[in-house]
């Protein structure tokens, strides 16, 4: 944010020292329903002051209705909501001065500009953000007389989430921030986010890209067919201590050239270990274990280093633990509604035991056929143990 | 916090907006002002009246009222809605009242404006107001368009209100056409046959056109049976309106 010009003072009342810590969010058996359709069953979660929490999960996993029942917009058919104390419902006049809202789209005029509709919303509040500031916070500076309607997406959301923040909101309801967001465009929503937080402002926000969740959130929250199926930090979901399929085990995941013979990787690594190729050039060694232990998680990585340094193969990248997105399919998959994440852009290579595709596997038997394998990639290829079902998935040297 | 800050801008804006849209300049002015040229000037509509623009000046003000209240309002708070605007503004302090407040407050800077256009154009076209006492003519006048204002503005929020904001465009443009031609505004209702003329008077269009002729063209006292229809449609349109708008 060292590029804003200004510095708005978000949220930043003196009793919000008192109150920190407490909840400014606060969600009990929240249940909604569309006719005979339970959207939202039994939620129940917190959200403090200077917290950022994501709300994750696949389209209809009742994210944007939980959302909207914190607004206001919805009144639930059970559960106790407060925001900032209040009854979003009950109390929607105290509580709309007091929050910020961005819709998952539209919301604007489409005649106004960035600098009129910022100006219009301004009038509403009693002490507002300069909208001028704004306008450059969000990085509009260049389309800030450009009608709605002729900006493009990014632009659009930038405004929307500038609209946000023109009454000095101490809680931000953010639905789906970066759809359609150009990276630049991310940076800025993620710099928005960041500066929210520091002025103590409570934001809520849902989306569907794993790696701005992982990059903003303090908290995660994993809601599947209207249920929550996994909360906690980003680490905590994916080193596995947050409830997630897979907890206690050793993961440990590396970027190296496509079809190694992980066999004797997997030798190396001790008894129990199974390597096995994703996607190509995406291993994934894992090791069942009772609880995660740094001690035997550090020794794992060195030896993957070791052995693929001793081999003269570059490492490309090593994690430990799960990425969240990892995390998440874990989770959502393990929950038997793999297809319904069709449309996030969620690449098919992570999805765990999913095919490589025909394209990848006849390139793979070509290269292998060509001799042009590392040496490493020769001999007999199987992974050794584990037995998770996904073993066969190792390239074997087709000769 | 003041009331009026946030009154006062999105007046500011909701009048620009309707100003600045060719569209609804095309509805509101362009087309009352051609018809009021065209059809003064023609005799492709015999009127009875001497001279022609007498008519024609009041009925195509009450035109320029239904243009404004009913389709230009309705067709812009369905799109309103469908852009997902009136839902953002509900999560604002702004709030109902003062959003209504706006727009209706917007209607009648559009219908000044609209006056200040037309009156004129009849001045130059030869019209002489009739009665002999103008202020209360004007008062008369001014009267049923207000009342007429509510009625239409609730016929207008009506459709919008039950209607996609597509179907609600043709609705809105199709109803306009129906009361045009049997509002007395171009086609007096004397030339309708009788059952239809007697239809058409109980609809708010030939209602304000009937009151604007007697309290601007005739200079008689505009007919009671004209400020009951007018009072009855305003009542009952803004009451049907706020039961059935939906804001999202």
């Amino acid at each position: 944010m060292t590029e804003a010009p200004t510095t708005p003072a978000l949220g930043a009342d003196a009793d919000a020292v008192d109150r920190a810590g407490t909840a400014a969010v606060s969600c009990t058996d929240l249940v909604v329903r569309y006719g005979d359709r339970t959207a939202v069953d039994s939620v129940s979660f917190e959200a403090r002051r200077g917290e950022v929490l994501c709300v994750l999960g696949p389209n209809g996993a009742g994210k944007t209705s939980t959302i909207e029942c914190l607004e206001g917009y919805r009144r639930p058919v059970s559960g106790a909501l407060r925001v900032l104390g209040l009854d979003p419902w009950a109390d929607h006049a105290a509580v709309v001065g007091r929050i910020g809202v961005m819709l998952q789209r539209g919301g604007v005029y489409p005649m106004l500009a960035p600098r009129q509709a910022l100006r219009l919303f301004a009038a509403y509040y009693p002490n507002p953000e300069d909208p001028e500031a704004l306008v450059d916070l969000v990085r509009l500076r260049d389309v800030a007389r450009t009608p709605w309607r002729h900006l493009s997406g990014g632009e659009q959301a930038r405004l929307s989430l500038a609209l946000a923040l023109v009454g000095r909101p101490e809680v931000v309801f953010l639905d789906e921030p970066t759809a359609g967001v150009d990276p630049e465009g991310r940076l800025s929503v993620r710099d928005v986010i960041g500066h929210l937080r520091e002025q103590g402002a409570c934001v809520v926000l849902t989306t569907h890209e794993m790696a701005e969740a992982e990059r903003v959130a303090d908290r995660v929250l994993i809601l599947h067919h209207g249920r929550i199926v996994a909360q906690g930090t980003p680490d905590a979901l994916g080193d596995g201590t947050a409830g997630a399929p897979g907890e206690g085990q050793l993961e440990i995941s590396f970027g190296a050239p496509a079809d190694l013979d992980a066999g004797p990787l997997a030798a190396a690594l001790g008894p129990g270990t199974t390597v096995v190729e994703e996607a190509p050039g995406r291993y994934r060694a894992t090791r069942p274990g009772t609880a995660a232990s740094d001690r035997e998680i550090a020794a794992m990585a060195a030896t993957v280093t070791t052995w693929l340094a001793e081999r003269g193969v570059v490492l490309r990248d090593l994690r430990v633990g799960r990425s969240l997105e990892e995390a998440y399919l874990a989770v959502v998959g393990a929950q038997g509604a793999v297809g319904e994440e069709t449309d996030t852009g969620v690449g098919r290579e992570a999805w765990r035991g999913q095919p490589r595709t025909h394209a990848a596997r006849r390139r793979g038997l070509r290269r292998a056929r060509r001799g042009r394998g590392t040496d490493s990639a020769r001999g007999a290829g199987r992974a050794t143990g584990g037995g998770t079902g996904r073993t066969g998935r190792i390239r074997r040297s087709a000769r | 916090m003041s009331t009026l800050r946030p009154l006062v801008a999105q007046v500011r804006v909701e009048t620009y907006m309707t100003l600045r849209r060719g569209e609804t300049l095309l509805l509101t002015v362009g087309i009352p002002v051609a018809f009021l040229v065209f059809f003064s000037t023609s005799h492709v509509v015999t009127t009875g009246n001497e001279p022609a623009v007498s008519f024609f000046v009041p009925g195509i003000l009450a035109l320029a009222v239904m243009s404004t209240a009913m389709v230009s309002l309705g067709i812009a708070t369905g799109f309103e809605r469908g852009y997902g605007v009136l839902k953002r503004l509900g999560a604002t302090p702004l709030g109902r009242p003062r959003l209504l407040g706006a727009k209706i407050i917007t209607i009648f800077f559009v219908e000044l404006f609209q006056a200040a256009v037309l009156v004129p154009v009849g001045y130059a076209l030869g019209w002489i107001p009739g009665g002999d006492t103008p202020a209360a003519s004007a008062g008369q006048a001014l009267a049923a368009a207000l009342l007429a204002t509510a009625a239409f503005g609730g016929l207008g929020l009506l459709l919008a209100g039950v209607l996609r904001a597509e179907v609600n465009l043709a609705a809105a443009n199709g109803l306009y056409l129906v009361l045009l031609l049997l509002g007395g505004m171009i086609v007096p209702l004397a030339k309708l046959p009788g059952a239809l003329a007697a239809v058409a008077r109980a609809f708010p269009a030939a209602a304000l056109s009937d009151a604007l002729h007697a309290a601007l063209g005739t200079g008689t006292g505009v007919p009671t049976e004209a400020w009951i229809v007018l009072g009855a449609w305003a009542v009952g349109a803004t009451a049907a309106a706020a039961l059935t708008f939906r804001w999202e």
